[in-house]
């Protein structure tokens, strides 16, 4: 069999478990092949379990794992680290659990918290720059390690009374549309609940440095002069102040 | 073409760098001479881990051990590792990359886990080619570590060491001896691990590993959660009789038991060391 050959159908057999699959390849003592699909197997929960506790902790470990084994049994691991295998199962549990949104946007929070945690490092603004800064001339773009995530229930509120051992609330649809902030603070992982309208704001420098000048265009467009300006200064020093905003070139 | 062996002497005794030991080795003062960690879990684009590395590579020299550069897959490496794992070297400044003799990817699918390989010649080009591309990617040798495996190939042309030796003198690597994996193979597949060591080409072997095992229905398996046991000590003492310079290092990657415990085993493999280098002069 052509080395090609052989990987493809280990591979194949590692993924789906099939017994006629195993038959297939060319073993001489072929005993031991139970301890490849299990370490398979507990490498890719292992990641899962570690990347989701709070989501584990709401749905309970054993619906957590069955659900967790219901997307090892469908998606393999397509990258060379182990850390992307967790990037597919927040789709995997809305999928799985239709009618309990929290829990699809619960592993979101959680991917978004672990992606920042190994974000690119950027020189965040320091209040005490934004006096010496020419405003006008000024371009905006966020750190990379920043993810707003736009949430349909209250899943921010349950991750951060997990988080805490608190007793978490009851899952409830969002009545307005919000989302959730996450990013790094120097090697802390943070978040907080945004509204709907800070979120689209901050979306804009997402796409790229931005000038001061076009972000004030916007908020004024959108609120009138004199309350968009007061809301885009409210926002900035807080931006500014957990971190948020990267140098900006002028 | 053949890389040429590093001149510098290697550090000799090292431990692997894991999350439970981090702020011991920030703090300084560890004796060890080198810390070794898993090349992937630093291959991100920033924030701690990253930072950490740094500020263990202040005080230590550090080797790079990979899991994921699959030198076995018959499709060839992937460029894109070998560009993040380029831009660690080049940052860290290592004093050793190794990876294993092994596959863990083909086409688009990883297992995250070391694969056996059948040992033909097919393979010997596959796993040459590659490594000779990682070599250039990375712009210096490489150390290729003995993998331990639970099942072997109907069509192996040749043993395990006799595929190693072939793999060195082709690519020019140099070896990491596992002497665990050694007998933890030896074991599963009823070889002899001395006569695996005695076929080894002692001069391409620049580092050896120690580690635990555990015993599981189907074989032994390479476990890393145990002390180093006897019968790896005693492969220890016979592969130090003929590569009596080569870095040693204590493997530990679950059930990790605090620092004091992992520096006392390496005490031992010092004092192996010792003896060894005393009966040779």
């Amino acid at each position: 069999m052509r080395l090609s050959a052989l990987q493809s159908a280990f591979l194949d057999w590692l993924a789906d478990g099939d017994e006629d699959g195993a038959q297939s390849l060319p073993l001489r003592r072929a005993a031991g092949l139970a301890i490849y699909q299990n370490n398979y197997r507990a490498s890719l929960m292992a990641c899962l379990v570690e990347t989701y506790p709070q989501t584990m902790a709401w749905m309970g470990e054993a619906d957590f794992r069955a659900a967790a084994a219901h997307h090892i049994d469908r998606i393999p691991p397509h990258s060379w680290t182990l850390d992307d295998y967790a990037d597919g199962l927040p789709a995997s549990l809305s999928a799985q659990f239709p009618n309990d949104r929290e829990i699809g946007e619960l592993a979101r929070i959680e991917l978004a918290l672990s992606q920042a945690f190994v974000a690119a490092d950027a020189m965040a603004m320091k209040p005490a720059q934004m006096a010496g800064l020419d405003w006008d001339a000024a371009w905006l773009k966020v750190i990379p390690a920043l993810a707003i995530l736009p949430l349909d229930t209250n899943a921010a509120e349950i991750w951060m009374a997990l988080a805490e051992g608190q007793v978490p609330p009851v899952a409830q649809e969002q009545q307005k549309a919000s989302a959730v902030l996450v990013w790094r603070q120097e090697e802390m992982c943070r978040l907080r609940r945004i509204d709907g309208d800070e979120a689209a704001m901050l979306t804009l420098l997402i796409c790229g440095p931005v000038l001061f000048g076009q972000i004030c265009e916007q908020a004024v467009a959108r609120w009138g002069e004199e309350e968009g300006i007061l809301a885009i200064g409210q926002w900035l020093a807080r931006w500014i102040g957990d971190g948020l905003i990267a140098v900006t070139q002028a | 073409m053949p890389f040429i062996p590093a001149a510098q002497p290697r550090p000799r005794f090292g431990l692997g760098l894991r999350r439970p030991h981090y702020q011991d080795f920030l703090s300084g003062g560890v004796p060890v001479d080198f810390v070794e960690v898993i090349s992937e879990n630093f291959m991100v684009a920033g924030g701690r881990p990253r930072e950490i590395l740094r500020r263990v590579r202040a005080d230590y020299p550090v080797a790079l051990h990979g899991v994921s550069m699959s030198v076995g897959s018959a499709d060839g490496l992937r460029g894109d590792y070998l560009a993040r794992l380029r831009a660690l070297v080049d940052e860290i400044q290592p004093c050793i990359v190794s990876d294993h003799l092994c596959w863990t990817r083909y086409g688009a699918h990883n297992s995250h886990d070391l694969l056996p390989l059948p040992y033909t010649a097919e393979t010997l080009d596959v796993v040459c080619t590659n490594i000779a591309r990682a070599q250039d990617a990375l712009g210096r040798r490489m150390l290729i570590e003995n993998p331990s495996s639970y099942v072997a190939f109907s069509h192996d042309e040749m043993s395990e060491w006799d595929f190693l030796a072939a793999v060195v003198a082709r690519s020019g690597c140099g070896l990491l001896l596992d002497v665990n994996n050694i007998h933890v193979s030896a074991v599963n597949h009823g070889f002899s691990a001395a006569d695996y060591l005695a076929a080894m080409p002692y001069e391409a072997v620049e580092q050896i590993h120690l580690a635990g095992h555990a015993q599981g229905r189907h074989g032994l398996i390479d476990t890393h959660d145990q002390a180093v046991p006897d019968p790896v000590w005693a492969l220890l003492r016979l592969a130090l009789a003929r590569a009596p310079y080569a870095a040693v290092m204590i493997e530990r990657d679950d059930n990790i038991p605090p620092l004091p415990e992992l520096l006392a085993e390496l005490d031992v493999a010092r004092a192996i060391a010792m003896e060894e280098l005393a009966s040779c002069a």
